[in-house]
């Protein structure tokens, strides 16, 4: 069921195998039967890990979601709350126990908080316990210097590298980058001596903060999966769609009632047409779906051909399997239809047009009209962000002028609040006034050839084909790290923020990689702070380059695109849903 | 050697051996008569409580198992009606009212815990997977259980038909994750989980059998023996759904103990009886994973079933590859050449490969060290014949029984087998070790067996370290081996008193979670944080501040915090969740005016009404971020200032419901009320660009279809965003009558466009081909139909010459 995790280099079942068993010990404490109640948030990630059939395995009879009020009601002896370790959580937990004392008093509750327990949770559940007492509380904002996630970052490297061996080369760039490493290398002292001999099955880790590369996420993505994560989110691997292309036409059953509910798909590589499209850039999925639908045409044709019954008898062990692909190719070619409609509107090229300007530097130091004409349009807030924020990315901070200009504009525009969305986004970087009158923009694109005149989106040559001409700066950075190796751009490395540094783990003797000829070295490329769909094709492009040499396997702290990035930096997205 | 076989006794189709363990170091007085006995299984310890003589005190007595005493003292508390070790070798005594006491291998009273107030008539202390647990019944004749005294739940069960006292005979069982007693009440056989109480019957024990007196579970939990008054014995499974065997005995005394004699792959299981009184010497029979401990009061043995490999080498006679490789090195070491003869006999056979294995694994389960050793070499003498035979298991075995024979040694006392051994792992048998303090011993067989530091060598220290408590020397010796916990021995130096040396041996400590808590314990509240914050686990840290916080006087709590930014930004935000106005203090004492500001703009965003208290909020913001030397935050709030003055007015004037809204919005509002002075106000006063008000006034005019007064406004001055947007405008709104009136005016390079827009193809082709633009043509083109023949052919014409050029 989850086989497509143990094809590659990295047996990625392991770390899923941990997480299982993990789960399961945890289940078999409590005995009897039991119902969850799930924090809404762990159910996709839990989904990666169990499904519902393991559970049912160890017991679990009901599952519910954590909402405030009463439990509902189930005839079970464990009742266990699977959160997150917030405060607000921590209050309607007590609301659920207290409603249900009353009525059953031998039932236990167990809480088990994911990734960990937190020692405010703790005790603000004994406040409750102690003195019922009540507080609300705002969510927590991102942008404090919190290191709580670099924190989990290291100690979940820490637990990889307990499966997979010591890995014995760091890189990093970027202040965070620095940080989890040092914290990284702090736990390797605690636990001296507990080191476990494994062969490593990671070369090198490179640590990547997203800090150093701000560009590449408020670029739109133009790979097929990048592009449905743009248009329609992804979610733990599903995305919902419109139901209307999906719509089962049906002979007799005329299309009255179309579904209303969007259409759910699950997207993963356990999908062979998917695994094969989901990288190419979106100009070259329709090529690769006609030539698929020719295919799948031609074997249904084999039955004409088929004359013994041992022909036919292979036929037809052979049809769940081809119409498996015919639905998986009707689903993509709805997809692709879908998108389609929007990549050829004029707003879906005019707003390309801008972002390519400005990431070969044309006119990045003036007032943009696009970006106007779109403010005076009332187009969606993000959408704007987006745009000025990649503008001053490849400025290097914008003149004060037109920073202030945009700033006004904004203001005016969509409401004063916005102050504080904006001074986020200038914490973070995104945003700024132009401070040296030097832009080195152009410096590092040329260096590190972030623009590709002639991307090839058939059949790429250069990791550039992901923006369709836009080279991720983040990818180019790895890239290099292989070969030539970071010492030959040492000088854009000093432009971009943060420090660069190369940390080696000692291994236990014994334990060095004896490395075969024309063995690829492995690479664990960790992104701090979030990494793209378009980034993580572009990787997987490079690790299928046949004289690279080199294998990535890709970890990060979140999935991001330019809207979700932007969102999570805004005060208050709620008020201003696009 | 000749004589391996002498104390073999075939019983049915295996054979069963009794060797001596030890010879009882001890010196009883009255033999093991008239006194509570409890041994701990894995040939641990076995301990001789308590006596009780009418009229002195009773003794409780503690011995390894070789006799050796360990601990001796009179006992205080009250009557006790059971003992027991649990599984980390700690002692149990239930009283009668109920109450369990626990104390350590040496005596000292640890801790207790109570199974309910009620009179106690029997207990039993059982092991399960989720640790020792304890059962009783109580004088009502209800059972409790508790299934692991480490996380006391007490379960009462329910109640027994017909049960009045004690049953005749109980064993607690643990099956399928559940704790169960079975239980016999004259004729009836109960089982009780903690739910129901069932009536049960095993099957195929004869009707004429009688009542169950007595019942024995195996230590595995998967066999079961019941003993009628008829002196009938039934064997079958513990779920009684089959059953084994049943025999007479002809004995209708109840035997003292009845205990399953059985080992992991035996060939049968089988039981072993005791009744008082017909052996001279009164015995206690201890159960093992493997076999039966037999302790008198001078020696004791070890009954179990002989291995199958042992079996085949050592019977009479026997031709199989091990026996032969035995005999084969026996002649070689007599440098005879039989010692060839018997080695082709194998080598015929190509059994040599299972022959040194079968020596290997025989002499593991041997307990003499002669046999080993014989075996062993035997072994060894195979394998130089083998080319790529794996030395591990040898290697391994090796090693196994030299640690197995130190520890079997009288002074030391731990009669483990090699079967024992394995289930019991190396990780327990060192922690046994640590916890009777054989400290070199247990360092000597860490290094023997190259256990990695942190499991082996660095615990054992810190074990010993902790006991001997001599802080100083520690660093000394423990020097600086990876791993050690210094944290442990800290807090024990700190509960000598000794904090100096205990915060010393903390800085050797890596792991910051441990230092902290036992910091916080001494008081060292700054340097707990600086720990904190170094470990990266926020989590500390926040366990530090709100210690400190707690602690400290506000003052002196913020400048702590002042010097730890890390702690000072997670403090922050725990603030911003719950104590806002702390929030404001904190960015006060720094002088943070950005972030004050932008606190004002927060608490003001909550705050649409009343206006006046908004309105000074937002005046606080502008004056912090002047202070900030924000200028345009500074300006934006002061117009946002100005603007919502400007609501309000408006609002009361005329009802019109701006509050709140953005400047656009607020412009679009006028426009729509028909406010036009009250909009151009606005755009002048806030200095809103002309080609976004143009934008908005051409939208809103559209929508409100006042096509006259849009025209007016196309006119007042030259358009500042072209009259494309009007001709796009208007046909958005559906008048393309409208629409056509400003084609004209639209500027040449969309003119084409425009044209377009308004579907007038005949236009857009002069336009295209006017300008002789290629693309343009192509657009006009791909909107043409067949109808339109002749302006297609002059398309077509004009593109071949504008290319031709």
């Amino acid at each position: 069921m989850a086989a497509h995790l143990s094809y590659g280099r990295v047996n990625l079942n392991i770390l899923r195998e941990a997480a299982r068993k993990e789960l399961r010990e945890f289940l078999d404490k409590c005995s009897g039967s039991k119902a969850i109640v799930w924090d809404e948030y762990l159910t996709g990630p839990f989904g990666l890990i169990a499904q519902y059939s393991l559970l049912k395995e160890h017991e679990v009879e009901k599952m519910f979601t954590l909402k405030s009020g009463r439990l509902p009601s189930a005839d079970v002896k464990n009742i266990i709350f699977f959160v997150r370790p917030r405060l607000e959580l921590m209050d309607i937990i007590a609301e659920n126990v207290f409603s249900e004392d009353k009525l059953h008093s031998s039932r236990e509750f167990h809480i088990l908080f994911v990734p960990r327990r937190s020692m405010l949770c703790e005790q603000r559940l004994k406040e409750y316990f102690e003195f019922h007492t009540s507080y609300r509380f705002v969510a927590e904002c991102y942008l404090e210097n919190d290191q709580t996630s670099l924190y989990h970052t290291a100690k979940g490297l820490m637990t990889l590298q307990a499966l997979y061996g010591t890995i014995p080369q760091i890189y990093g760039k970027g202040e965070c980058a620095r940080h989890v490493a040092n914290m990284m290398l702090r736990m390797k002292r605690e636990f001296a001596g507990s080191q476990n001999q494994i062969l490593p099955v990671f070369d090198t880790l490179l640590l990547l903060d997203r800090n150093v590369d701000l560009l590449t996420p408020l670029a739109t993505q133009l790979t097929y999966e990048g592009l449905i994560d743009e248009i329609y989110g992804i979610n733990n691997g599903y995305v919902k769609l419109p139901p209307e292309k999906f719509a089962q036409k049906k002979q007799g059953e005329a299309s009255k009632d179309l579904p209303t509910e969007p259409k759910k798909l699950q997207l993963n590589s356990a999908e062979e047409l998917y695994a094969e499209i989901r990288d190419k850039n979106f100009n070259a999925v329709g090529a690769a779906l006609s030539k698929k639908a020719k295919i799948i045409s031609a074997a249904f044709e084999e039955r004409h051909n088929a004359k013994t019954v041992g022909e036919i008898k292979q036929f037809v062990s052979q049809l769940p399997h081809m119409q498996a692909a015919r639905s998986s190719l009707a689903n993509h070619t709805s997809i692709a239809e879908l998108i389609k409609d929007i990549t050829t509107s004029e707003a879906f090229f005019d707003n390309l047009t801008v972002e390519q300007e400005f990431m070969t530097g044309v006119d990045t130091d003036k007032v943009n009209t696009y970006i106007e004409d779109c403010i005076a349009q009332k187009d969606p807030l993000i959408k704007i962000l987006r745009l000025v924020c990649m503008q001053s990315v490849c400025n290097n901070g914008l003149k004060q002028k037109v920073f202030d200009y945009y700033k006004r504009e904004i203001l005016q525009t969509y409401g004063y609040e916005h102050i504080l969305t904006l001074n986020n986004l200038e914490k973070g970087g995104l945003l700024k006034p132009q401070t040296s009158s030097r832009n080195n923009y152009p410096t590092i694109r040329k260096t590190l050839k972030l623009w590709m005149e002639d991307a090839n989106e058939q059949n790429p040559n250069d990791i550039s084909y992901v923006y369709s001409g836009y080279a991720p700066l983040s990818i180019r950075l790895t890239q290099v790290l292989a070969r030539p190796g970071w010492r030959s751009i040492e000088e854009v490395l000093k432009m971009l923020p943060g420090p660069h540094f190369e940390e080696r783990q000692q291994l236990p003797a014994g334990l060095h990689k004896k490395r075969q000829q024309g063995e690829n070295r492995t690479t664990l490329v960790f992104f701090l702070g979030g990494v793209t769909y378009a980034e993580i094709a572009a990787l997987r492009f490079l690790s299928q380059m046949e004289d690279s040499g080199m294998e990535y396997i890709i970890a990060t702290t979140k999935l991001i695109n330019g809207t979700t990035w932007i969102k999570s930096l805004m005060d208050r997205p709620e008020c201003q849903t696009p | 050697m000749a004589f391996i076989t002498a104390n073999w006794n075939p019983l049915g189709e295996a054979f069963y051996r009794k060797t001596e363990l030890y010879e009882m170091s001890w010196n009883l007085r009255d033999g093991l008569r008239d006194s509570l006995v409890a041994a701990a299984p894995y040939g641990a310890l076995l301990r001789e409580p308590h006596r009780r003589s009418p009229s002195s005190r009773p003794q409780l007595e503690i011995y390894s198992a070789s006799g050796v005493a360990i601990a001796s003292f009179p006992w205080k508390s009250g009557p006790v009606v059971q003992l027991g070790w649990t599984v980390s070798d700690e002692l149990l005594c239930v009283q009668e009212d109920g109450s369990v006491l626990i104390y350590d291998l040496f005596g000292s009273f640890k801790r207790h815990f109570s199974m309910g107030q009620s009179q106690v008539l029997e207990a039993k202390v059982f092991h399960s997977p989720y640790g020792t647990g304890v059962a009783i019944v109580t004088g009502s004749s209800r059972f409790t259980l508790a299934t692991n005294i480490d996380e006391l739940k007490l379960r009462r069960l329910p109640e027994v038909p017909g049960l009045q006292g004690k049953p005749s005979c109980w064993v607690v069982l643990t099956q399928d994750r559940q704790t169960k007693v079975l239980l016999s009440n004259g004729p009836e056989l109960f089982i009780l989980d903690n739910t129901s109480c069932t009536a049960v019957c095993p099957p195929g024990l004869s009707p004429q059998a009688g009542n169950i007196v007595h019942m024995s579970v195996s230590f595995s939990y998967k066999y079961l023996a019941l003993f009628t008054d008829t002196g009938h014995l039934w064997t079958g499974s513990s779920h009684l759904q089959e059953k084994l065997s049943e025999v007479d005995t002809k004995k209708t005394t109840t035997p003292k103990q009845m205990i399953w004699c059985r080992r992991p792959k035996s060939q049968q299981p089988s039981v072993v009886l005791m009744w008082d009184r017909l052996l001279l010497d009164p015995c206690v029979l201890v159960g093992e994973l493997d076999g039966v401990r037999i302790v008198s009061s001078t020696n004791q043995e070890l009954l179990q079933e002989v291995p199958l490999v042992c079996q085949d080498i050592f019977k009479i006679a026997s031709m199989a590859p091990g026996a032969l490789l035995l005999e084969a090195h026996r002649e070689y070491e007599k440098s005879s050449q039989k010692a060839d003869e018997y080695l082709r006999e194998i080598k015929e056979q190509s059994m040599l490969g299972e022959a040194v294995r079968q020596c290997v694994e025989a002499a593991g389960h041997e307990y003499d060290t002669n046999t080993q050793k014989s075996l062993l070499r035997a072994a060894s003498f195979g394998k130089c014949f083998l080319t790529d035979f794996s030395p591990d298991q040898f290697v391994t075995t090796c090693r196994e029984l030299r640690v197995l024979n130190a520890v079997r040694e009288s002074s030391v006392g731990l009669p483990l087998t090699h079967t024992q051994f394995k289930q019991m792992t190396l990780q327990v048998l060192i922690d046994r070790l640590v916890y009777r303090q054989f400290y070199p011993l247990a360092i000597e067989i860490c290094r023997y067996l190259k256990i990695p530091d942190y499991q082996g060598v660095s615990r054992v220290l810190k074990h010993w370290a902790s006991y001997e408590a001599i802080a100083r020397a520690v660093c000394v010796k423990v020097g600086d081996s990876p791993g050690v916990s210094y944290s442990h021995i800290a807090a024990k130096a700190y509960e000598c008193g000794r904090t100096e040396l205990a915060i010393k041996l903390l800085d050797f400590e890596a792991r910051s979670g441990e230092q902290v808590p036992l910091l916080l314990k001494m008081k060292r509240s700054q340097l707990a944080l600086s720990k904190a914050v170094e470990s990266g686990d926020t989590d500390l840290v926040y366990t530090v501040v709100s210690y400190l916080k707690n602690e400290m006087n506000r003052g002196d709590f913020f400048m702590t915090l002042r010097n730890q930014p890390v702690a000072l930004s997670l403090y922050r935000q725990f603030c911003k969740l719950q104590e806002q106005d702390t929030l404001k203090d904190l960015y006060n004492q720094d002088d943070d005016h950005q972030e004050l500001a932008n606190y004002y703009v927060m608490s003001g965003s909550e705050m649409i009404d009343p206006t006046h208290l908004r309105l000074s909020l937002l005046q606080s913001a502008v004056d912090e971020y002047n202070k900030a030397k924000n200028e345009f935050a500074a300006k934006a709030t002061e117009d946002e200032m100005r603007l919502l003055r400007f609501q309000r007015k408006l609002d009361d004037e005329k009802g019109a419901g701006l509050l709140g809204l953005s400047l656009q919005a607020t412009i679009e509002a006028l426009l729509a009320l028909g406010l036009h002075k009250q909009a151009e106000q606005l755009y002048r006063d806030f200095k809103v660009p002309d080609k976004r008000y143009w934008w908005l006034k051409l939208k809103s005019l559209a929508e409100k279809e006042e096509w006259e007064e849009l025209e007016k406004f196309s006119k007042s001055k030259k358009s500042p965003i072209g009259y494309l947007a009007f001709v796009e405008v208007c046909i958005k709104c559906n008048n393309k009558y409208e629409a056509k009136k400003y084609v004209s005016k639209v500027a040449p390079e969309q003119k084409v466009k425009a044209h377009l827009a308004v579907s007038d193809l005949e236009g857009a082709a002069d336009a295209a081909i006017e300008r002789r633009n290629e693309s343009e043509m192509a657009a006009v083109l791909s909107r043409c139909s067949a109808s339109d023949r002749l302006l297609i052919d002059r398309l077509n014409r004009a593109r071949t010459t504008a290319t031709k050029k």
